[in-house]
């Protein structure tokens, strides 16, 4: 049995922002994946927006850690080595009716310290693609990689000795005098302090040690992803006025750092904590959306489609909209609840660990590191010079190896992100760090020299590669191969 | 930076390649370049291990690996340079072509180029199957390729989606290494595949067939357990209560192909948006003056045999356009008319004997093709079978007064 102080479950981005920012202290920290990676659940599923801060009353933790949590990015970015790009946002009003819903968002993104907010006419807005009554205009909303993000703090993390351990599912925990015994798939391990990062999961950790006072709703958010063609359509995010009916903000465009465009998400109350399944009753439905905003949209722009689960305390009946509970449990000293933490949790994350490092000095003393190493960050071969693109082939003829031709992605890149600090080697981790396979051909090409690459200089036998996840095995067996 | 200049330049190393690289050489070209991504040459012919190739082309049917050795060792012969596991990042207007590989970042003046890129394969997301997205849904040729080039058996229950050519193969394929294939599903009413296909591949092994049939929902969180088929009307739409859950672990998608035009695209080459490949004239030559096109990127194939003897004509012009002049690109347009998909090329601009090639819209008997222009008819033929899975290849005499006066030249093919 390993001892440590500290047990994150959970290696989203709450998880991993909590793993950065701990990683500074001497402390001896572990982090429970059950995923092959890092940003296995909701954080790799949304819109990867920064959000400013004007959806969620003064009064809020939403409002509080979204506003704080934005403030952060940028020295962040520039610190990770994540992208991030302040191409700011409009929310449109249709109608007259709907230029009232603007002005209470300004109003509420005002009281919460927003900067810069314009109600414009519709002839005034920047978007040639767009046509609407009015609309707000949100200069400090941002867009980021969100599984660059959180791969970014865990990797991170990981160099400074945050132990990461994947496809290790929590199955059971006891509190046992002054710690905690947890059991896992990988055995046991005990820690003082317990903080609950699992997202949708997060009442059947509470469950474990106590009877939790909360119930989780989870409501499915689809996307569609476009082709990179089409990127020029909008330049900035365009939402509709929220929904609020749902507690949510509505179909939205968003333009992505790559270049792809985002249709989504819907919001759909669903029974089942992990059904991530996409719909073609949502899909026509996204599609629908987003023409009444851009009526250019073309209909076989979609080259990819997903989803993630919001994890909500309210459900469908009661408007959908609960706080975050951001808490120590009363029952259970030491077991840190982060409940509830939906959008903006992405936007929130760096600020809701900085207050999670808080609530952990009162039972562990924090004491900083002097031997921190910063991130080193690495270029994309197609983002280069071609004098540096030369440079480095020299240096390593991987360089000069495209392995998807899509996104052009060199063999070097495709070896570096299999060489992450996580040790998470599946073909989405490749995909998820270097773009690999997410072009328009969906794997189609670069599959092969992936697997090649595992089997050559990773020595993964085909058997135990996968696409994603523990059990999505990408192979059956060798041809003719004498089953045992 | 490494700086090269040739006469001319070909854009991947395929069948099509190869062929329009050998004849440009035969034509004159003193230095044939071919530029390919992958570490051998052949393109997608090396795990095409049936037979059948070369029949129509040589009278001899070789398998794709012995196709490939032909040409390969013609090209070596001749002299042509390869450049493997060299992409080509862009080219332009003026035919300046920018490619790196391990050795380096090349910059190649060529007085031609060839773009023999070939295509990718549709993807689930073209047909936007919902569902879960769990791992064991391939494309056909990815799993022609794991299974003939890497020995990988990728999954044991495998249903396919769509009846294309290399669908039809791989079930085969995969019955010889003990795979169980549950069934080849097609939303039309006949296979898309050769008609040959469809006996060798799928008749003689007892793999059942489902016509009018589609694939609605993707079942499996890890690994793929179960998709749901159901049973389409005439518009292809699916019949309620008709729905099956079969289960299995592999899902084949063999949809169709996608000419591969990134690169013509960004260089400013028009495309055709029924054939998805360069709008070309009868010498193969695209909008951009020297760029010729030619195999799959320019229209997808059913057969290599027609491919390379087009990519050959692509080749020689490419030689001949490095020592003559730019010919003026003025001319008549051709368009697909009443039952026919798409035309190759689509504008002439001499007179003379034209090559054509088209698809038919649908199956049919005792049709009749037509090419006339204003009303003129310039050709009436009769075929008696037509198939959109069967291209058709026609050589045309065009007169200079057709060439002179304006219009539009209709290609139609109607029931008689």
């Amino acid at each position: 049995m390993k001892n440590f102080q500290i047990a994150i479950i959970g290696g989203g981005v709450i998880g991993s922002a909590i793993a950065w920012e701990l990683s500074k202290y001497k402390l001896d920290v572990v982090v429970f994946e059950r995923g092959s990676d890092v940003a296995s659940g909701a954080s790799k599923a949304n819109s990867g927006v920064i959000h400013s801060g004007i959806n969620s009353d003064t009064s809020s933790l939403k409002a509080r850690f979204c506003v704080e949590g934005n403030k952060m990015f940028q020295s962040l970015a520039d610190e990770l080595g994540f992208p991030l790009k302040w191409v700011g946002k409009y929310v449109i009003a249709k109608n007259e009716e709907e230029t009232k819903e603007l002005k209470r968002l300004k109003k509420v993104g005002i009281d919460n310290g927003v900067p810069d907010l314009i109600i414009k006419n519709g002839s005034e807005i920047n978007e040639p693609n767009v046509s609407c009554f009015a609309a707000l205009w949100v200069p400090t909303a941002g867009i980021t990689l969100p599984y660059q993000f959180t791969i970014a703090l865990a990797e991170n993390a990981a160099e400074n000795g945050i132990r990461f351990l994947l496809e290790t599912k929590v199955t059971d925990m006891k509190k046992q005098n002054d710690s905690f015994l947890l059991s896992t798939n990988r055995g046991e391990f005990r820690a003082q302090v317990i903080i609950n990062a699992t997202g949708v999961d997060c009442r059947n950790i509470v469950s474990m040690v106590e009877e939790p006072d909360f119930q989780v709703y989870p409501c499915r958010g689809e996307y569609l992803v476009l082709d990179k063609k089409y990127s020029s359509l909008i330049t900035s995010m365009i939402y509709p006025v929220p929904e609020k009916k749902l507690g949510v903000l509505g179909v939205h465009i968003t333009p992505t750092i790559e270049g792809n465009i985002l249709l989504g998400p819907s919001a759909e109350f669903i029974d089942d904590l992990y059904d991530k399944q996409t719909t073609r009753k949502m899909t026509k439905n996204l599609l629908a959306k987003a023409k009444e905003i851009v009526p250019v949209l073309p209909d076989r722009a979609v080259i990819n489609a997903y989803s993630g689960i919001r994890c909500k305390l309210a459900p469908l009946e009661s408007g959908g909209w609960a706080d975050y509970r951001i808490e120590e449990s009363k029952h259970t000293s030491g077991l840190i609840n982060l409940l509830g933490i939906e959008s903006p949790g992405l936007t929130a994350a760096p600020a809701i660990a900085k207050q999670v490092l808080k609530m952990i000095s009162l039972h562990i003393d924090l004491i900083a590191k002097n031997n921190f190493i910063s991130r080193k960050t690495m270029k994309r071969f197609s983002e280069m010079s071609l004098q540096e693109q030369s440079n480095l082939i020299k240096k390593d003829e991987r360089w000069g190896r495209i392995v998807c031709r899509c996104e052009q992605i060199t063999e070097k890149e495709v070896v570096e992100a299999l060489n992450n600090p996580l040790g998470a080697r599946s073909l989405s981790s490749v995909k998820f760090r270097c773009r690999a396979g997410m072009g328009r051909c969906q794997g189609g090409f670069c599959t092969q020299h992936i697997v090649r690459i595992m089997g050559e200089q990773f020595d993964i036998g085909i058997k135990d590669m996968k696409m994603k996840s523990p059990n999505s095995y990408l192979f059956y067996r060798r041809n003719r191969e004498v089953k045992e | 930076m490494i700086n090269k200049d040739i006469d001319v330049a070909v854009i991947g190393g395929g069948p099509a390649g190869l062929a329009a690289a050998i004849s440009a050489r035969e034509h004159g070209a003193q230095s044939v370049v071919i530029l390919d991504r992958n570490s051998w040459l052949g393109g997608i012919l090396p795990q095409c291990i049936h037979d059948g190739f070369g029949v129509e082309e040589i009278g001899r049917s070789m398998t794709g690996p012995e196709y490939a050795e032909e040409y390969i060792h013609r090209a070596k012969e001749l002299g042509v340079k390869t450049m493997q596991e060299t992409m080509v990042l862009r080219f332009d207007k003026k035919r300046n072509i920018t490619a790196v590989n391990k050795k380096g970042l090349y910059r190649m003046q060529a007085k031609s180029v060839v773009l023999a890129m070939g295509c990718r394969e549709k993807t689930r997301w073209n047909i936007m199957i919902p569902g879960d997205r769990p791992s064991g849904i391939y494309t056909a040729g990815m799993v022609q390729g794991f299974i003939n080039l890497y020995n990988i058996l990728p999954g044991r229950n495998v249903i396919i989606l769509g009846s294309g050519d290399v669908g039809l193969i791989i079930a085969r394929r995969l019955k010889f290494e003990g795979a169980n294939v549950l069934g080849v599903v097609e939303i039309l009413p006949y296979a898309t595949g050769l008609p040959r296909n469809v006996v060798q591949c799928i008749d003689d092994y007892g793999i059942p067939f489902f016509f009018n049939h589609t694939i609605t929902h993707i079942k499996g969180r890890e690994r793929l357990e179960q998709v749901t088929v159901v049973q389409v009307d005439e518009d292809m739409v699916p019949i309620p209560k008709t729905e099956k859950k079969m289960d299995c672990d592999t899902l084949l998608l063999s949809l169709g192909l996608i000419p591969e035009n990134e690169l013509s695209t960004d260089a400013g080459v028009e495309i055709d948006r029924l054939t998805s490949g360069p709008v070309v004239n009868q010498n193969l030559e695209t909008t951009i003056d020297g760029v010729f096109a030619c195999g799959n990127c320019l229209q997808v194939y059913d057969i290599v045999d027609l491919l390379s003897l087009d990519a050959k004509r692509a080749g020689k012009n490419a030689a001949e356009h490095t020592t003559t002049q730019t010919q003026k690109k003025t001319g008549i347009q051709t368009v697909p008319g009443k039952g026919v998909k798409h035309v190759v090329p689509q504008f002439i601009t001499q007179s003379g004997i034209i090559h054509l090639t088209l698809r038919s819209e649908k199956p049919g008997k005792d049709t009749v093709l037509r090419i006339t222009k204003n009303g003129n008819e310039i050709l009436k033929k009769k075929l008696r079978f037509v198939n959109p899975a069967n291209m058709i290849a026609l050589k045309v005499s065009i007169p200079s007064k057709i060439i002179k006066s304006a219009g539009i030249m209709e290609v139609t093919i109607n029931d008689d």
